[in-house]
């Protein structure tokens, strides 16, 4: 199984926002032990998939000169199981944004029912953890999630050049 | 804006920041001790802090690494005097008096108190 949390974007605003899906399927094996009688998913895999959705954002708008990890989740509520055959869609949107670190307000949706909210904080491990030591490459932003704001086809001005 | 006005923003800050009761966001409550903030918690109120007084905060601001991570200040951990006396320059919202007497770089988060974030903002006001 690949850490991928959403499918792809459907929008995206250099620095500003970004919204992207995810459809939940009985084929995830996850879903099988959560739980095998009544499949939901995993409201933390849900935080992840915002964290994922933001992330890319918050990396993005500094270009990917820094490491971007999840420091902090100021708020998580999600209000609704999440079944197969859902359509999740997560909206991010920029609320600071530092050489440091970085926040985020998040809406979560299923099947465009509001259903959640989830703010969370970023830190910049380069410019925030001294003395520690990172490998060279980007083991955030790898080649894969890259992939997925590659293939974001908007057909509208605000695509993202790489 | 007043001290108890900014205090009372202040509080109502640190009560969502850090999830504690407002019962306990004293002024004289140690951020770290007292009320369990971790490093990432200062991120977190930095940014809590510009939104709620519509304010700019630089990223060495409030905890100057500028000066705490250069080489020239410190050493084994600790700030020399030069590095000190910069720090006190720096920080005049803070009370240094109990750190200076052993000033271990990873203690500087210590003297943060409720008071010290309303003085901090209070100068940034003024400005």
């Amino acid at each position: 199984m690949r850490w991928f949390w959403f499918d792809r974007f459907t929008e995206f605003e250099p620095g500003r926002r970004a919204v992207a899906v995810k459809c939940v399927t009985l084929a995830e094996e996850h879903l099988h032990d959560h739980w095998a009688e009544f499949p939901v998913m995993p409201p933390s895999l849900m935080i992840e998939g915002m964290a994922q959705t933001a992330g890319i954002l918050v990396g993005e708008a500094r270009q990917f000169r820094e490491k971007v990890i999840l420091a902090k989740i100021k708020r998580a509520e999600l209000r609704q199981l999440v079944r197969p055959g859902s359509r999740l869609r997560y909206e991010a949107d920029v609320e600071s944004l530092s050489d440091g670190a970085a926040s985020t307000r998040g809406r979560v949706f299923c099947d465009d029912a509001h259903i959640g909210d989830v703010d969370l904080v970023f830190s910049h491990v380069d410019n925030n953890i001294s003395g520690l030591e990172f490998p060279q490459e980007n083991f955030v932003f790898t080649d894969e999630f890259m992939g997925l704001l590659r293939s974001f086809r908007p057909g509208q001005p605000q695509g993202v050049a790489l | 804006m007043t001290r108890d006005e900014i205090l009372a923003k202040v509080r109502a800050t640190l009560v969502e920041a850090l999830s504690v009761d407002e019962e306990e966001v004293t002024e004289d409550a140690f951020l770290r001790k007292d009320l369990g903030a971790e490093s990432i918690d200062f991120l977190d109120i930095v940014f809590r802090l510009e939104k709620t007084f519509g304010i700019k905060i630089a990223q060495d601001e409030l905890i100057p690494r500028d000066i705490v991570q250069n080489p020239q200040f410190v050493a084994a951990g600790r700030l020399n005097e030069d590095g000190l006396a910069a720090l006190n320059r720096a920080m005049p919202h803070a009370d240094l008096s109990a750190f200076s007497s052993n000033p271990r770089i990873d203690d500087l988060p210590d003297v943060f108190t409720v008071g010290t974030i309303v003085s901090f903002v209070q100068s940034k006001l003024g400005k």
